[in-house]
């Protein structure tokens, strides 16, 4: 009996956590500047795994943060930067109301600012690691980049919002490494892979946003804050790794194109603009001819044949010959198509680009150009059409891209009813449901010619109607058979009347093949029911995890094929 | 003020139009005097007017004001002398201006001069109002010298007032009635023109100028119809330095020595600068666009700091159903678009619904991009993260190894027989230890037998009330049958063996006699049958004070036990003997609901399954040696390897459990096969089988190796699921026995039939 009282709660997890309540009194900010600081900080609550213990025995809804995280918090500069702010605002709102306006102008002028290069050195400690977390930051940016200027944020965060997009994309363009797009309801995502990282982004459509108003832009406008540093870091680290001048600069070839063409904008704004037109190459450090592509020395990794090498070798090459699909192509987009996107999905695989000179700014040929080769347009119908070029819609730019080929541009002529257009980031599994489309794409790229698709189908529709006469037919014979036996054994169970009678006997025929894989299917299920509870409950999981998914795929292709017979259906009626 | 002013504009500008007002007022004058006597009757009349005439009513009433004001510059005479004289004063000073101005614009229009008169002016009549700017009576009508007092004072005299030479005003005759009234407005043009002066009671036709001017006021014009209000304005005081002063005035001394006021102003900002207070302007540009090599020196010091940091995941990656022109399967159709709407949003597969656009210019802005954005960011930095350990466990791993069941054969695989007969569910059955026969008791009230080869029913015995349950006699010797039916237990004699076997069981049976009257005084009553029951083969009838539930014989054949399940007594197992007929109540004391009893077939000890343990009496010690743990809620049935070492329990709530006592009180192996409560167990005597029956309509058969070597587990697999049984009122199979010697099984089940599996 001897010893103190151990007291509850002074030891273990309780005293690793702390309520996000008392982690602000500690560093005596407003909950505002709290959020604002763990945003910026990447601080985020911890689920404990005993929340009652920690929670000193009570069950209340609490959010926790680590101690150690808040302890880290507490040297943090911007806490102090927070706390002046706080100061200036108060003596602001003091000459407000004594309205000393030159104390105000002082006092604006003044005003404490911050900078976040250290934290995001502190978070990003290496490069790669702000690379694999610049997914949101181009997201953010992006979207802001889109928004008027009209209060809902600061103006100059939109431009600068802007100018890191259109750095980023230049980069994407110079560097060459967009793999995948996506035209999705809700924007187009892209996806590159720089520096063996794979970044996808998300741009919204060019439309003004009916700003809702269940959103706080506090927050976005913080997290805006430090992507935009974040994004402008990494913007010059990329550039500089390609030893192209940042902040970006058009080529001298480019720029003396683009001289007289001071209309579009005013100076300020105009060599954004003339950047943002995506439509010349930058300006490098480097005379460009000189580093072009060093060949790359081929070194067996250990433990690894020729025949390996061989084929690693082979895919590189084709990666480089994917990266080209473009190349010798001439491309003039109409005014109705997305022009910043398509310009830089074209760039990007080497096409060469233009546009009506009346779009925008840095449109480098007009449509009476004998050698464009493809028109983008996005219409039904076009008036006057040159022989020498394809008229296409603009799907096709977007699926050449993801099925790394030039697919044939039949499908996609003017007034045609396009092709589905499919997300290149859903890679199938076997089991999987695969789009019927996505199959013709494989076929095209394994260099298949497509087959004639009518004939097949009428075929087939053939070969349907067989089988099913045949099925029926089948059908009606067991039905019988059912029939009969049902009143057998009903007389038998009344025991009345049972008529003696002996009937020819049928020879059952009696599948080995059926009757073994019966065996082993009675085998499992057997040993199933000899599984402990733990592994049952998870192999009842798994499976159920399976069968679902075979369910969806069955599902998808039951739905296809309904709709597939439909118009068919439709087909045929149009043709009677 | 403002009237006034207009006025002298005017009459300075347009001399005839003063002509004609002054004449005018002459008119007035007359006319007022016969106004102030119509009044009276006037204002009698007033409400009326108010009604008929609203319009001219609020038109009189602002000229009256107006005239009053208008008036009083013409009819004060004091006034009138006072403005002159000041007015003169204001000539001497304005030469002395104007002769300075005239300097400095020469070229300045006669319109501006007169501006600056009204300047002028306005200033010196700022003066004068100093000194009248509460008295009002400077405004008062001079024709009648009353003052400004109500009129309705005068109302029963005949005159209004007085004139300036103190002469009565007096009324104007009024004596127009209402239809003189409506005659002179439908006859006299000028009726609509026609006010009353209050202050002289006379009637006023406005001439037109006066007509015009409210006409005007009421349109929130000036009054002056020559006054144009878009001057242009003059810049006095600009911004260009004139080369002479505006005003005459000699500069201040203050202009000539330093301020004071502004010296301490002074010294306190540099006393503020010194200490610190104010900072200096800060040659501060955007810094936010500066960036530079961040990562130039790549510290992994910093890095081991962040070993608990989890990186947020990534968005996830869309998918066909996302696209702006889906394949036809991706789209939703009604059922789903109506289930969507239905989920909750945190539910929902996709947070929005799959739609096709036929072409790109047709897609609009997604409503809830915003939306999305935010979401994210409140994930970033309000959800805690968690590494989360994906198992990666190929199912097919998890599946025990067991031996093939083709390598444990014989075991029954397939229904052979089926026993119909019973017409009510058939609780119970027993194989002769021959097995040649088979026992059954059913609800109906009768117990069959059937030769278990042909399926053939070779005796039907009814004893009148549902049998719980029979027990063939394991003795090999004799050829009897214990059937427990409400609260008694008849051993038959079905006499369905040899001729000796019968008349050796007929031995056993008869021998007790001389016993029988040494047992006196017990519970229970043994009383020979008689009659048609004999006739039956119904030989011994024992008579239990409670509904039996069970019997079952000891391997021996001689003693038999009966369960009667009660909660509250200990009399719930009797122990009979049947070649002495003596029975005995071995407990004491009631430890639970007995469900079911057993002997050990070889050792003396008794097993009593209750609700929740089996308890393992020794017989001959009278003492409990084991009580066992079930692990389930309700023990249904319980039976016992023919070695004696194994017991195995089936509960309603679907489990069997095998005990090896040996090894512990708890269950060796439980085992979950059954859907539905389980009825009822059997061991085989020869093979290493057991089979359980279950309310599922299924009798599983399982191979459970019993090895000698004691360091050696037993082996159980299930080898087969046998269905054939029909599920009746939610029952299904109640009982299952195993064939002594062939590895067949026979199950009873709620359809009243019995089935042979081989």
């Amino acid at each position: 009996m001897g010893g103190l009282q151990k007291k509850k709660f002074e030891r273990g997890s309780a005293t690793n956590y702390i309520t996000r309540n008392k982690a602000r009194k500690k560093l005596s900010l407003s909950l505002p500047d709290f959020r604002r600081l763990c945003i910026l900080k990447g601080i985020y609550p911890h689920e404990p795994k005993h929340k009652k213990k920690v929670n000193k025995g009570s069950t209340a809804a609490r959010t926790f943060y680590l101690l150690k995280d808040i302890r880290f918090l507490l040297h943090e500069p911007i806490v102090g930067k927070f706390r002046d702010y706080k100061v200036f605002v108060r003596k602001l709102k003091r000459a407000y109301g004594k309205t000393e306006w030159s104390a105000v102008e002082r006092l604006r002028e003044n005003k404490p600012t911050y900078k976040l290069d250290h934290i995001i050195k502190e978070r990003y400690p290496s490069f790669i690691d702000a690379l694999r977390d610049i997914d949101d930051a181009l997201c953010m940016c992006f979207l802001f980049s889109t928004f008027a200027r009209t209060g809902k944020c600061h103006v100059q965060t939109i431009q600068l919002c802007r100018r890191l997009t259109v750095e980023w994309m230049n980069y994407v363009i110079a560097s060459r490494s967009l793999k995948k797009v996506f035209i999705s309801i809700k924007g187009i995502y892209y996806q590159a892979e720089v520096m063996g990282q794979l970044i996808t982004w998300l741009v919204p459509y060019q439309f003004s946003h009916d700003h809702p108003t269940d959103v706080d832009y506090r927050v976005m406008a913080t997290f805006t804050e430090m992507y935009t540093t974040l994004q402008g870091f990494v913007n010059f680290r990329l550039y500089h790794s390609l030893n192209l001048i940042y902040p970006p600069k058009l080529d001298s070839k480019a720029e003396s194109q683009l001289e007289d063409e001071g209309a579009y904008a005013m100076n300020s704004e105009s060599y954004l603009e003339k950047l943002s037109a995506l439509s010349s190459s930058l300006a490098r450090v480097v005379s460009s001819a000189e580093e072009e592509e060093a060949e790359l020395d081929q070194f067996p990794v250990e433990g690894e044949d020729i025949e390996k090498m061989e084929a690693r070798e082979k895919e590189q090459q084709q990666q480089e010959v994917q990266k080209k699909i473009f190349v010798g192509l001439k491309f003039f987009l109409n005014r109705e198509s997305p022009r910043e996107s398509l310009a830089f999905v074209i760039r990007c695989f080497g096409g060469e680009v233009s546009w009506d000179k009346s779009v925008c700014i840095g449109s480098t040929y007009d449509v009476k150009d004998e050698t464009i080769t493809h028109q983008i347009v996005d219409r039904p119908s076009i008036e006057k059409q040159y022989i020498n070029r394809y008229y296409i819609q603009p799907q096709w730019v977007y699926d050449c891209v993801n099925a790394k080929i030039l697919l044939p541009v039949e499908d996609y002529f003017l007034g045609v009813t396009l092709p589905p257009h499919l997300s290149p980031f859903v890679e199938e599994k076997d089991g999987d449901y695969v789009p019927p489309e996505k199959l013709k794409i494989m076929a095209l790229q394994r260099g298949e010619k497509p087959a004639n698709d009518e004939e097949e189908e009428e075929e087939e529709e053939e070969e349907d109607d067989e089988d099913d006469e045949e099925e029926d037919n089948e059908d009606e014979e067991e039905e019988a058979e059912e029939k009969n036996l049902k009143k057998m054994e009903q007389q038998r169970s009344q025991g009345k009347s049972l008529q003696v009678k002996v009937t020819p006997g049928k020879v059952k025929v009696e599948n080995p093949e059926r009757l073994e894989q019966e065996e082993k299917a009675e085998e499992k299920r057997l040993a199933i029911m000899m599984m402990k509870k733990k592994e049952k409950y998870l192999y009842d999981k798994i499976m159920f995890g399976k069968k679902r998914k075979v369910r969806e795929a069955n599902k998808l292709a039951a739905k296809r094929k309904a709709h597939d017979d439909a118009e068919k259906s439709k087909k045929k009626k149009a043709r009677k | 003020m403002f009237p006034r002013a207009v006025m002298e504009g005017s009459s300075s500008e347009n001399t005839r139009s003063e002509k004609i007002e002054k004449m005018k007022k002459v008119q007035e004058k007359s006319a007022k005097k016969k106004r102030s006597k119509e009044e009276q009757e006037e204002e009698e009349q007033k409400d009326v007017e108010v009604f008929i005439f609203n319009n001219k009513v609020s038109e009189e009433e602002e000229e009256d004001g107006d005239l009053s004001d208008s008036e009083d510059s013409v009819f004060s005479g004091l006034e009138d002398s006072g403005s002159d004289s000041d007015e003169d004063d204001e000539e001497k000073e304005e030469d002395n201006d104007e002769g300075l101005k005239e300097e400095q614009k020469q070229a300045q229009q006669v319109d501006e001069e007169e501006e600056e008169e009204e300047e002028e002016e306005e200033g010196v009549t700022e003066e004068k109002e100093d000194e009248y700017k509460h008295d009002s009576s400077d405004e008062e009508d001079i024709r009648n010298t009353v003052g400004n007092i109500p009129m309705e004072w005068y109302k029963d005299f005949p005159h209004i007032g007085y004139d300036l030479d103190g002469k009565k005003i007096y009324k104007p005759i009024r004596n127009k009635d209402e239809l003189d009234d409506f005659l002179d407005k439908m006859e006299n043009p000028d009726y609509w023109r026609t006010v009353q002066d209050k202050q002289t009671g006379s009637d006023v036709v406005l001439s037109d100028e006066q007509v015009q001017l409210v006409k005007r006021l009421q349109m929130g014009q000036f009054g002056d119809v020559n006054f144009n209000e878009y001057q242009p304005q003059v810049e006095f005081f600009s911004q260009d330095v004139m080369l002479h002063p505006v005003t005459n005035r000699p500069a201040d001394k203050r202009s000539f020595i330093p301020s004071l006021l502004e010296k301490e102003k002074v010294s306190k900002l540099v006393h503020a600068i010194k200490m610190g207070w104010i900072k200096p302007r800060r040659d501060d540009q955007d810094t936010r666009g500066r960036y530079y090599d961040l990562w130039a020196s790549e510290d992994t010091s910093i890095l081991a700091k962040h070993k608990m940091h989890l990186p947020a995941p990534k968005i996830r990656l869309p998918g066909h159903h996302e696209s702006y022109n889906p394949p036809p399967e991706y789209m939703f159709t009604d059922e789903e678009r109506a289930l969507w709407e239905q989920q909750d949003p945190a539910d929902r597969k996709f947070p929005f619904v799959p739609r096709s656009f036929s072409s790109l210019r047709h897609v609009p802005a997604f409503p809830r991009f915003i939306h999305e954005r935010f979401e994210r960011c409140l994930d970033l930095y309000l959800c805690p993260r968690q590494r989360k350990m994906r198992v990666n466990v190929n199912p097919e791993d998890l599946i025990p190894k067991l031996p093939k069941p083709k390598d444990l054969q014989p075991f029954p695989t397939t229904q052979s027989l089926v026993y119909r007969g019973h017409t009510g569910l058939v609780r119970s059955i027993s194989v002769s230890p021959s097995g040649q026969w088979l026992a059954s008791g059913s609800d109906d009230g009768s117990v069959r037998f059937w030769e278990v080869c042909s399926s053939r029913c070779m005796k039907t015995i009814q004893v009148g009330g549902p049998v719980k349950s029979v027990a063939w006699n394991p003795n090999p010797s004799v050829c009897l049958l214990a059937v427990a039916l409400d609260s008694a237990v008849l051993i038959l004699s079905p006499a369905l063996a040899d001729r000796q076997v019968v008349s050796s069981s007929e031995r056993l049976l008869s021998s007790q006699q001389e016993t029988e009257l040494m047992e006196g005084a017990s519970i229970v009553t043994w009383s020979d049958a008689e009659g048609e029951e004999l006739n039956q083969g119904i030989r011994l009838k024992i008579q239990h004070p409670k509904a039996v539930q069970q019997v079952t014989w000891h391997a021996k054949g001689d003693y038999l036990a009966s369960v009667m399940p009660d909660h509250s007594s200990h009399l719930q197992v009797l122990i009979h003997q049947v070649s002495r007929r003596r029975s005995q109540n071995p407990f004491r004391k009631n430890k639970g609901l007995v469900q079911s009893v057993s002997f050990h077939p070889v050792r003396p000890y008794f097993f009593v399954a209750t609700q929740r343990s089996v308890r393992i009496y020794n017989l001959v010690k009278q003492e409990m040696t084991k009580k066992l743990q079930a692990n389930s809620k309700w023990i249904s049935s319980m039976a016992v390897h023919p070695a004696g070492d194994h017991v195995i329990c089936g509960s309603y709530d679907c489990r069997l459990s095998w005990f090896d006592l040996d090894l512990s009180t708890k269950p060796y192996k439980m085992l979950r096969h059954h859907k539905k409560a389980v009825r009822g167990v059997a061991y085989h005597r020869l093979y290493p089988l057991f089979a359980s029956a279950s309310d599922d309509g299924s009798v599983i058969v399982c191979h459970g190796t019993v090895y000698n070597d004691l360091l050696q587990n037993p082996l159980i697999v299930p080898v087969k699921v046998l269905r054939g049984h029909v599920i009746t009122h939610d029952l299904g199979v109640l009982d299952v026995t195993f064939h002594p010697t062939q590895p067949w099984v026979f199950s009873s089940g709620a359809d009243a039939t019995i089935r042979l599996f081989t």
